[in-house]
C-alpha cells in the first residue's frame, strides 16, 4: 500500500485539535487511541502469527502498573529483612519501564507457552492475566490492592527551549498518544514487511512447511510476543498517566475482548485493520451516547458483530482492499510488496 | 576408496505404536547422485523421509549428513544444515501469492533479524533486494514466474506440485528429498517434473527421491534402493534392480505399473 494516504490520515488527525477544539471529542479520541495501540500490538500476534492471546490485557496492565510504580516510587519488603526501594522517577522512565517489564513478561510467556499452541496457548494466556489480577489485588504493599494507585503525574516531555513540560492539556496528551500510535504502527509495519514478518506469516499458514524451509518456530513466535507485549505495555503506560489512576481492573478480560473485537472487525493480519476497528469501537459508544443508552448500543454492536462475521469474515479492511484494483510489484522493483497482507 | 557419502542412514529402526515401520534401514547417498527409494505401499519410504528430516525420531540408528548426526535435531536445524524436503501431500502457503511463497522459502538465504528489520539498515535493504532477485530466479527456474501474483491455492494441481518442489529447492540445499513429486500428475506433467529434477541435479543438487512412477524412477535414478516391509531388499543401478529376483517377487501382483515400466524402459 502506498504510504501517502496513511500519512494524510495522520496529518488530518494531528490537525484535528486545531480545527475542532472540542475537549470531549479529544478525550474520547485519546482513550480510543490508547486502545488502538493495544489492538495494533494484539494484531501482531493474532493477525500475523495466528496465535490468539486472550490475556493480552495482562501486558497492558503490567505496563500500567510498571509505569505508575516507577513514577510514584515504592519501598517494599521482599523478605529476609530486605527492602526494595525506588524513589519516584520521571514519567518517561516509567514509560520505558512499562515497555521493558511487559516485554520481559512477553518473553517469559512466549518461552513457556509456545511449547503448546492453539487452544492451549489461549488458555495459558487467560490464566496469566487472571494471576496478575490476583497479584495486583493482594500485594497491597506494592499495588495498594483494590484501593488503587492514585495521584499519578501526567506525562511530561522535554522540549527544546522550554525544559520539561507537563502535558496537562487534553490536546497535548492527544498528540502524545497519536505520536506513540504512529510509532507503534511503523514498528509493526517494518516487521511485517521483512524477513521476520514473512517467517511469522509462513508459520501461521503452514507450520510443517515453514519448519522444513528452516524457519525456527519458537524463536519467531517469541520475537512476535515480546514486541507485541512491549507495545501493549506502552499502551498501558499511556492509559495509566491519562486517567491518573491504576487499579487491578486493568487486567480485566473485557479489555482483552475490546482489543480482540477491534482487530477482528477491522481485519486481522492487515496493518490498518486494528486502526479502523479501533476507531469504530473506540468512538461510537461515546459519540452515540446521546442518541441511545449504552445498553441498547451494546445490543446493536452484538448484532453488528454477528452480521460482520457472517458477511465480512475477514474484516472491513480486506473487504475494502478487495474492491480496489490489485497493485503488483513490478519485476525487479525493490519496493516491498504488500502481499503479506493476504488474509 | 570413494569419498565419504553425503548422507548415510545407518541401521535405522522406527516403531510407531506397536507397529514396526522400519525394521533395519541402511543406505547411503553420494554427492551429485539421484537416488530413488522405492517399495510397495507401507514399505516405510515416507517414514524414512520423516526420520531423515527430523519430523520423526527413530528408535534406533543414526542418520549422518556430511558426517554430522541428525537424529534428535529439529527439522528447521536440519534444513539449515543443507537438507530440505518436499511433502507427499501438496504443501504450499496456500493463501499467499506464488511470489510470497518463493520469498518465504528463501528464509535461509537471509539473515536479517528484528533490529535490521526495524531500522531498515542498508545491509537489510540490500539483502531484501537480493532475496527478491532470487525469488524471481527460482520462479523462472520452475516456470512459474508468470503466475507470481496468483494465490498459490488457485494454481492448477500440477503447478502446485511444481511450486512445492520449488519451495524445497529455493534455498539451494545440498541434498533435496522429494516425496512422490509426480503423484497425481498426467504423463506430460510427469515429463516436466522429470526435466525439473534433472535440471536441479545439473545445478549440483543431490537428490533423494521417493516415487511410485517406475518409468520415471528407472530413467532418472543413478541408484535405486528398494524397501519392503521396513527392510532394504535390494540396492543398485536401475539395470540391476530391474533384474533382481527379490524385487520382482516383492512387486508381483502388488504394483501393476511395474511390468509396463519394464516394457517401457
Amino acid at each position: 500500500m502506498s504510504a501517502v494516504p496513511g500519512w494524510c490520515f495522520v496529518a488530518a488527525m494531528a490537525a484535528l485539535p486545531l480545527v475542532l477544539p472540542d475537549l470531549y471529542l479529544l478525550s474520547v479520541l485519546t482513550s480510543a487511541g490508547i486502545f488502538i495501540i493495544g489492538a495494533i500490538s494484539l494484531n501482531l500476534l493474532l493477525g500475523y502469527t495466528g496465535q490468539l492471546s486472550l490475556g493480552h490485557a495482562a501486558f497492558f496492565g503490567l505496563g500500567a502498573y510498571a509505569s505508575a510504580l516507577a513514577s510514584l516510587g515504592f519501598d517494599i519488603g521482599i523478605g529476609f529483612g530486605l527492602r526494595l526501594t525506588l524513589p519516584p522517577q520521571p514519567v518517561w522512565i516509567g514509560f520505558l519501564a512499562a515497555i521493558a517489564v511487559a516485554g520481559g513478561f512477553g518473553w517469559l510467556l512466549g518461552r513457556l507457552a509456545f511449547r503448546v499452541r492453539g487452544a492451549y496457548f489461549v488458555i495459558i494466556t487467560i490464566c496469566f492475566a487472571q494471576v496478575l489480577r490476583m497479584v495486583a489485588l493482594n500485594w497491597v504493599e506494592l499495588t495498594q490492592g483494590p484501593m488503587a494507585l492514585i495521584g499519578l503525574s501526567p506525562f511530561s516531555l522535554w522540549l527544546p527551549g522550554q525544559g520539561v513540560v507537563e502535558l496537562y492539556a487534553k490536546n497535548q496528551t492527544y498528540w502524545l498518544v497519536l505520536g506513540v500510535a504512529v510509532l507503534c504502527f511503523l514498528v509493526v509495519r517494518q516487521i511485517v514487511h521483512s524477513r521476520v514478518g514473512r517467517a511469522l506469516v509462513a508459520l501461521r499458514e503452514n507450520e510443517t512447511l515453514a519448519r522444513s524451509v528452516g524457519i525456527r518456530v519458537t524463536h519467531y513466535l517469541v520475537i512476535a510476543t515480546v514486541v507485541s507485549a512491549g507495545i501493549a505495555g506502552a499502551a498501558g503506560s499511556l492509559f495509566a498517566h491519562n486517567v491518573r489512576i491504576v487499579d487491578p481492573d486493568v487486567f480485566l478480560f473485557i479489555y482483552t475482548v475490546t482489543m480482540v473485537i477491534m482487530v477482528i472487525t477491522g481485519g486481522k493480519g492487515t496493518l490498518w485493520g486494528p486502526v479502523v476497528g479501533g476507531l469504530i469501537f473506540g468512538l461510537l459508544p461515546d459519540l452515540l451516547r446521546g442518541a441511545a443508552p449504552p445498553e441498547a448500543q451494546w445490543i446493536a454492536y452484538g448484532v453488528a458483530m454477528i452480521l460482520l462475521v457472517m458477511f465480512l469474515p475477514r474484516g472491513i479492511v480486506p473487504a475494502i482492499a478487495a474492491l480496489m484494483p490489485a497493485r503488483r510489484p513490478g519485476r525487479g522493483a525493490t519496493a516491498s510488496p504488500v502481499s503479506q497482507e493476504a488474509p | 576408496m570413494s569419498a565419504p557419502p553425503l548422507l548415510s542412514v545407518e541401521q535405522v529402526a522406527v516403531q510407531i505404536g506397536g507397529l514396526v515401520a522400519i525394521a533395519d534401514l541402511s543406505f547411503t547417498v553420494a554427492e551429485g547422485e539421484v537416488v530413488s527409494l522405492i517399495g510397495p505401499n507401507g514399505a516405510g519410504k515416507t517414514t524414512a523421509f520423516n526420520v531423515i528430516t527430523g519430523y520423526m525420531r527413530p528408535r534406533d540408528g543414526r542418520v549422518r549428513f556430511r558426517g554430522q548426526d541428525l537424529v534428535g535435531q529439529a527439522p528447521e536445524r536440519i534444513a539449515a544444515a543443507g537438507l530440505v524436503r518436499s511433502f507427499q501431500r501438496t504443501s504450499i502457503f496456500g493463501r499467499c501469492t506464488v511470489f510470497e511463497n518463493a520469498r518465504m522459502a528463501l528464509h535461509l538465504r537471509g539473515r536479517t533479524g528484528l533490529l535490521g528489520a526495524l531500522l531498515r539498515l542498508p545491509a537489510a535493504r540490500r539483502e531484501e533486494a537480493r532475496l527478491q532477485e532470487e525469488a524471481w530466479a527460482m520462479l523462472d527456474f520452475v516456470g512459474l514466474a508468470a503466475r507470481a501474483d496468483t494465490p498459490a491455492e488457485s494454481l492448477a494441481y500440477g503447478e502446485q506440485r511444481r511450486l512445492g518442489i520449488a519451495l524445497a529447492a529455493a534455498a539451494a540445499p545440498q541434498l533435496l528429498l522429494l516425496d512422490e513429486p509426480a503423484a497425481g500428475l498426467n504423463p506430460s506433467e510427469t515429463a516436466e517434473c522429470m526435466a525439473l529434477i534433472r535440471r536441479l541435479r545439473d545445478r549440483g543438487t543431490t537428490i533423494l527421491l521417493v516415487e511410485h512412477d517406475m518409468a520415471m524412477v528407472m530413467r532418472i535414478s543413478d541408484r535405486i534402493v528398494v524397501l519392503n516391509q521396513g527392510r532394504v531388499i535390494a540396492a543398485g543401478p536401475p539395470a540391476e534392480i530391474r533384474e533382481d529376483p527379490d524385487v520382482i517377487r516383492a512387486y508381483l501382483g502388488g504394483a501393476p505399473g511395474w511390468e509396463s515400466a519394464h516394457a517401457a524402459a
